[in-house]
């Protein structure tokens, strides 16, 4: 065949043809307009409609964005201003910027909750990034005090004497460890337990009539603004997790009474409505303890909004544990680790990589749910934005505050579900 | 046989007498000592809660009773799905709250669910601007507090929309959508109302009193479906037999929609348009700018999360699936219909109804926009008229947590139904 084809061929091409260029429609930004936006009609009614969609979007919103006024005293000033065409009025921003962040903290004191900003980002970069040294997890654990007596202030020792409380326990711990474990345990908790109610009052007032150092005192009342919504949301979120893994931990658990109790708790807190709790928080606790007590109203939110939100993060957790295979659990057993042990080396740290979405979307969703608060009479962005536009000066306006408030937000939460993208591909190990 | 039992002689653990010790170091005892503990500072805690409860109240000088839900209420509620007027009792009040609560979870739950399926498929798309565009929408809803929409939408509503004064005049400065038939005002919607000619009257029931034509065109709906469902199986009966399957399409349209269409002729079903009168429109159905900005907050909100359940979902069915479906000679159609949904299905409802029992849980932000749902109902004017604050927040939660239970409940059904069967 092939002697007969080549007698057959006049002519044959002994040099390769210089390459062509692809045709137009394969190449550059029409083969990708082709292929991304109008591969089928379909897909071109669908380009086209977001076109307009964007496009209305811009006409809309465009102008009034660029035409932005922001040096104003008021918002009649503003319009004068603006003379009739449309326009935003972010001079409210620039006029009330430190009402929406902090409230009605008092002015001279606003570095007391920057300082505690910058101090929370530093105590929490040994927990999020595992490359900060771990001696700093010291300071971590510390934040909390220091944190509290930052933007609340009064006596220093009174913080100290809280502290002194865990030393107590852990003293305790220490002189009876060669007893026996269980022992000792009992003996750390009641030591810190004892110290609390009979000692850390008493010791605060002697060492403050001795040495009344401290920061000048700051009534809950005056917290507004994002602080509150970052002080209730961040303690919730810290406290949130230890009481969810106790819970996940109580509902896989092989007693039966004390598993029943971790259901209802879950189930009765899951099927309310949060508002319902924080209303209890202010209208009934008054009921259900002795006459005569009365304690701060945002530490009361703290507590109902961790209760509320350790209730999802049991369930998220317990996803978590039921996703591990049963081998692990086996293994734990095989190796005769102890229950405690098992749970600390083996379940906990594989269960909680598995959860990580979870809990972090159970974190920005109890962020976000701090907005709630503004029910009860506390302060939070949402309130002073109603007791912004009440001032006569600024009746009347909205857009500009609620587009203030939901990019800050906005950037808190997808700050947090990016870092929690970070941490899934850090602590992935499987090689799929 | 005999080798066993020496086994067991050998290995069987030393018995020895029940010491006070083993109630702590005996696995075996210790789970039960740890428990009656535990029961005891339980039910230590409840009686501490209890006893106070008792001596607040008695300080007080109140009682513990839920008679005052018999007692007239003495304030309107805007918005009535039932018959209500001030006259009626605090507990007519919650029902109506009640019904307002079920109503608005109803159309959220509708709307969150259609904008979360498109916008969850459509981000899937290989269109590069509408899958950007949907990310955005998730993104941007996700991560701002619903309370921050929910009042948004309300501003829009109030402050962005004409007055109804502006649709009046030789040359109005607002004009009613869709054919003159609905107008959306700042003062709320109105949209065609559905009227009969033939108006059988109500159906008294004792608490409510529901219209017997809509009763009646409801039992013809589920008569429809029912009859669909026979005629569905019936083909499938005709398939397995002979192989082939009978067109079915047009006796389901006759079941499904030919008895409520008779119906309607029959009670002489008509449209009632809105109309301007004096300052304000009448006539139509007038959903008020609360149920607007609840309605749209909640459910486009909530859509951004079913949108990325339902992502999630279709992106949870392996590829091998799509490809087997093609081995075998299917069309795209057949294998979305036959293989890709019904195992996307059994990943997407569970959150789905998760989320729906998360838009029942957020209507009790009503209180924002002024909504009267049963929060604002009973849990808020009752309360505070009446100083029943344990009561009412009792009751309220109780009924929150039973329909709570209830969706949950129904979703239990459904996934032991749609369970993998392992064996």
């Amino acid at each position: 065949m092939s002697d007969t084809h080549s007698n057959t061929v006049s002519y044959v091409r002994d040099t390769m043809l210089d390459q062509q260029e692809p045709p137009v429609t394969e190449r550059g930004v029409i083969k990708w307009l082709r292929e991304n936006l109008f591969s089928g009609w379909l897909n071109s009614v669908l380009t086209i409609a977001s076109l307009g969609v964007i496009w209305f979007i811009i006409i809309e919103i465009g102008p009034w964005l660029l035409n932005t006024v922001w040096n104003a005293e008021s918002l009649r000033e503003c319009r004068a201003i603006l003379d009739g065409t449309s326009g935003a009025c972010f001079a409210v921003i620039k006029d009330r910027w430190h009402q929406l962040l902090f409230g009605f903290y008092p002015p001279e004191h606003y570095w007391r909750p920057v300082l505690a900003m910058v101090l929370m980002l530093v105590a929490l970069a040994p927990i999020l990034f595992s490359e900060v040294p771990r001696k700093m997890l010291y300071f971590s654990v510390l934040f909390p005090f220091i944190g509290y007596h930052l933007l609340w202030g009064g006596s220093v020792w009174l913080p100290i004497s809280v502290l002194l409380g865990f030393v107590v326990g852990y003293v305790a711990f220490r002189a009876t460890a060669k007893l026996s474990s269980l022992v000792s345990v009992i003996a750390a908790v009641a030591g810190t337990f004892l110290w609390w109610v009979f000692l850390a009052g008493p010791f605060d007032a002697a060492m403050y009539s001795v040495a009344p150092i401290g920061l000048e005192y700051v009534r809950s009342d005056a917290f507004g603004g994002f602080l509150i919504s970052i002080v209730i949301g961040v303690s919730g979120i810290s406290l949130s997790l230890p009481f969810g893994i106790l819970l996940a931990l109580g509902r896989q658990s092989d007693m039966i009474f004390l598993k029943s109790v971790c259901v209802i708790f879950i189930e009765f807190i899951r099927g309310v409505p949060l508002i319902t709790l924080l209303f209890t928080a202010s209208l009934l606790l008054n009921y259900f303890l002795p006459p005569g007590t009365s304690f701060d109203l945002i530490l009361r939110v703290i507590i109902m909004v961790t209760l509320f939100a350790s209730a999802y993060m049991a369930e998220v957790i317990r996803g978590g544990l039921a996703a591990l295979p049963k081998g692990q659990y086996e293994a734990a057993d095989a190796l005769g680790l102890d229950y405690w042990k098992a749970q600390r080396l083996i379940v906990m740290p594989q269960a909680l990589k598995i959860a990580i979405p979870g809990i972090v979307n159970t974190f920005i969703g109890l962020f976000k749910d701090t907005t709630l608060v503004v029910f009860i009479g506390l302060l939070d962005p949402i309130g002073l934005s109603n007791a912004i536009r009440a001032d006569t000066d600024w009746n009347g306006i909205y857009w500009e505050l609620f587009i203030f408030i939901g990019a800050l937000f906005f950037i808190f939460c997808f700050g947090m579900s990016r870092y929690s993208m970070y941490l899934e591909r850090k602590l992935k190990t499987d090689h799929r | 046989m005999s080798s066993t039992s020496d086994l067991r002689t050998r290995t069987a653990p030393p018995k020895t007498a029940f010491r006070l010790s083993m109630l702590l170091y005996d696995q075996r005892y210790r789970s039960i000592t740890i428990q009656i503990v535990f029961l005891f500072a339980l039910m230590l805690g409840i009686a501490w809660l209890v006893d106070n409860t008792i001596n607040n109240l008695r300080a007080l000088g109140k009682d513990f009773s839920f008679a005052f839900l018999s007692a007239p209420a003495g304030y309107d509620i805007n918005q009535r799905p039932i018959e209500y007027d001030s006259q009626m009792t605090h507990g007519r009040a919650a029902l109506v709250g009640l019904l307002n609560t079920a109503i608005l979870a109803v159309m959220a739950c509708a709307l969150a669910t259609v904008l979360g399926v498109i916008a969850g498929v459509l981000r899937l798309s290989n269109n590069w601007i509408v899958a950007r565009l949907m990310t955005v929408y998730v993104e941007l809803f996700r991560n701002i507090p619903t309370l921050v929409w929910i009042i948004i939408f309300g501003a829009i509503m109030t402050e962005s929309m004409p007055a109804p004064s502006a649709f009046r005049g030789d040359t109005p400065t607002a004009s009613m959508l869709f054919n003159d038939s609905v107008a959306v005002t700042n003062r709320g919607v109105y949209v065609p109302a559905i009227q009969f000619s033939n108006d059988l009257g109500n159906l008294p029931l004792g608490v409510v009193a529901p219209s017997i034509n809509w009763l009646l065109v409801l039992v013809a709906i589920i008569v429809g479906i029912y009859a669909h469902k026979v005629i569905l199986k019936n083909a499938t009966a005709v398939q397995n037999a002979t192989g082939i399957r009978p067109k079915t399409w047009w006796k389901s349209l006759g079941v499904l929609f030919g008895p409520v269409a008779l119906l309607f002729i029959f009670f002489g079903a008509h449209l009632e348009y809105p109309e301007l009168r004096g300052f304000n429109f009448a006539d139509g159905i007038h959903m008020r700018n609360s149920l607007i900005a609840m309605w749209l907050g909640l459910g486009i909100y909530t859509g951004a999360f079913v949108a990325e359940n339902v992502r999630s979902g279709i992106l949870a069915i392996s590829r091998g699936q799509t490809e087997a479906a093609f081995a075998l000679g299917m069309q795209p159609g057949k294998t979305m219909r036959l293989v890709i949904l019904p195992q996307a299905l059994r990943v997407i409802i569970p959150p789905l109804i998760s989320q729906y029992l998360n838009i029942t849980k957020n209507t009790s932000l009503g209180l924002a926009v002024g909504y009267m749902d049963l929060r604002s109902t009973l849990g808020g004017i009752s309360i505070n008229q009446t100083g029943r604050e344990l009561e009412g927040m009792l009751l309220m939660m109780l009924i929150y947590l039973a329909v709570s239970l209830s969706i949950s409940g129904a979703m239990n059904v459904y996934n032991n139904r749609v369970k993998l069967k392992e064996r």
